[in-house]
């Protein structure tokens, strides 16, 4: 019940598999596994990151990346989990919409690629298009499925002590869905944020999925390397955020039953 | 006022193709506790449902006079929600904060639960748990209090202390209770009165009336001698208890 306290064991052994892989990684390419320009050595990555960093395009690169992936995610949110609470909510509606999302949600957003770009041209506007449909349909599911796991007596208890439509939502309805809610959109997060570098990749300019692409045309193996591991970090990062919400104690009961 | 706060007059109610009730009759008198015993699936809940409108009967009349308030089967306290902010909801009609802060300290009191007001129901147990959904649909000015199996999802030990509660909260702030269980010692136990239904569709069985003023103990003479006499009733004891102490 209590959140275990952050022993150092928990720094200690990352650290220690970390400096493993790291090593494994050092001794690879001295031993010249493979040849210099297509394995880069730790070192080399250093230095491309630093070179990144000192001409300005890494920071441009993350920002054109996180903002993509902001925009397109917070349009996902703000229209997929009003649609999910409409369509929890309404059984017929259900019915008829249901085949359709379900569709979209087991097609590969990448699949829209060529579309984006016909439609969207160059840009972030594409990007952004490619995220939404990446994170719109699970919210979607997630918030209908969330919605009709809601027990019936909590209504009969919103009803019992005379709750008005609006506060039935924002008190029972809300609060009720939130754990589940909170856990799909770290997962919807974590695909927008795959989907935001595979998007960039092809219909990019700037952004961390482009320098990647960049990288690779300019046979520069150090910069898609410093890229790689931006994009690792920063998408634990965006998960360490979302994680927050989940220690609200209002829906810290979510978590612990 | 009316002496008798409930009162269901030959309701005849179907759901479905179930037929639940047929003419059936039943008052309750104010301040009286009346305990409904009967087979699972009967109509036990059904017949809360009509005495707190819930639902409208087929045919007959359902009179209730009085603010009701129902604890139900299944937990049913918000898990978003502090004990505090829990039990406040039987508080929401009235206005001055500071005399809500005075019934809720007064009723976290009562359930002995002061220490515990801003924890959230998965953090008690389940008999705390009880405690605040009692306290939940006490407070406040009500009159009826209908009981939905309330206990039956605590060890035997844990629901003897409950029965205690509850006729200790009953007897600062008297009610009149229904009160549905499958547990004929419950009954007997805490009921000036028990209804014994059939199966479905459901009729009043027996009746017993429980002359001894609450609360009492779960081994009081007079209720092992009702718990006997419902037992009989259902064909499920034979001997009298009298004859097993005399031999
Ligand atoms: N909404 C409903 N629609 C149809 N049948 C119902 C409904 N609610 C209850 N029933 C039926 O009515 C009968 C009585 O149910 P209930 O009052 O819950 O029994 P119990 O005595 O166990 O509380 C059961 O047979 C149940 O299947
Ligand atoms: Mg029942």
């Amino acid at each position: 019940m209590n959140p275990k306290r952050f022993s150092s064991t928990d720094i200690v052994l990352p650290s220690l598999v970390l400096l493993i892989a790291l090593l494994i990684w050092t001794v690879l390419s001295l031993l010249k596994v493979f040849p210099d320009s297509v394995f880069p050595s730790p070192l080399a990555v250093a230095k491309g990151f630093v070179e990144e960093v000192r001409n300005g395009r890494l920071v441009e690169d993350v920002v054109a990346s996180l903002f993509r992936v902001t925009t397109g995610f917070a349009l996902a949110v703000f229209t997929g989990i009003p649609a999910g609470l409409w369509l929890g909510h309404h059984a017929r509606a259900r019915t008829a919409f249901l085949p359709l999302i379900n569709f979209f949600r087991n097609l590969s957003p990448l699949a829209w690629i060529p579309f984006a770009i016909m439609w969207f041209g160059i840009g972030d506007l594409p990007t952004v298009f490619l995220i939404f449909m990446s994170s719109f349909f699970p919210l979607v599911l997630a918030t209908i499925a969330a919605v009709a796991n809601i027990p019936s007596v909590y209504f009969r208890i919103a009803n019992d002590y005379n709750f008005g439509n609006v506060e039935t939502l924002t008190h029972v309805t809300l609060p009720a869905i939130a754990p589940q809610v909170i856990t799909s959109l770290r997962v919807t997060a974590g695909v927008a944020w795959l989907v935001v570098v595979a998007a960039e990749m092809i219909s990019g300019r700037a952004g961390l999925g482009f320098a990647v692409w960049d990288a690779r045309n300019g046979l520069r193996m150090d910069l898609l390397v410093s890229s790689m591991v931006m994009i690792g970090l920063i998408g634990i990062v965006i998960d360490r955020i979302l994680l927050q919400l989940t220690k609200i104690p209002s829906v810290r009961w979510g978590y612990e039953r | 006022m009316n002496d008798k706060p409930l009162r269901v007059e030959d309701v005849s109610l179907s759901l479905g193709a179930t037929v639940v009730f047929q003419h059936l009759s039943l008052s309750i008198g104010r301040g009286e506790f009346v305990a409904v015993v009967g087979p699972s699936g009967c109509g036990k809940t059904t017949l809360l449902n009509l005495l707190s409108r819930f639902i409208k009967p087929t045919a007959g009349k359902v009179e209730c006079n009085g603010r009701v308030r129902m604890v139900y089967q299944h937990d049913s306290l918000f898990p978003w929600q502090t004990v505090s902010e829990n039990i406040s909801l039987g508080l929401r009609h009235l206005k001055d904060p500071s005399e809500k802060r005075r019934h809720l300290d007064a009723m976290l009191r009562l359930i002995k639960l002061e220490n515990f007001a801003d924890h959230y129901p998965h953090q008690l147990s389940g008999g705390m748990r009880q405690r605040v959904e009692l306290a939940r649909a006490l407070i406040g000015d009500t009159d009826i209090l209908l009981l939905d199996e309330p206990f039956s999802s605590l060890d035997y030990l844990t629901r003897i202390r409950m029965r205690n509660e509850l006729a200790r909260m009953l007897d600062q702030m008297p009610r009149t209770v229904v009160l549905v269980t499958h547990d004929i010692e419950e009954a007997a136990q805490l009921a000036d009165r028990i209804v014994v239904l059939t199966d479905r569709p459901a009729r009043v069985c027996s009746q017993f009336q429980i002359e001894l003023p609450r609360p009492r103990e779960l081994t009081h003479p007079r209720v092992v001698e009702t718990v006997h006499e419902i037992l009989t009733d259902l064909g499920l004891e034979h001997t009298g208890w009298q004859q097993v102490v005399a031999r």
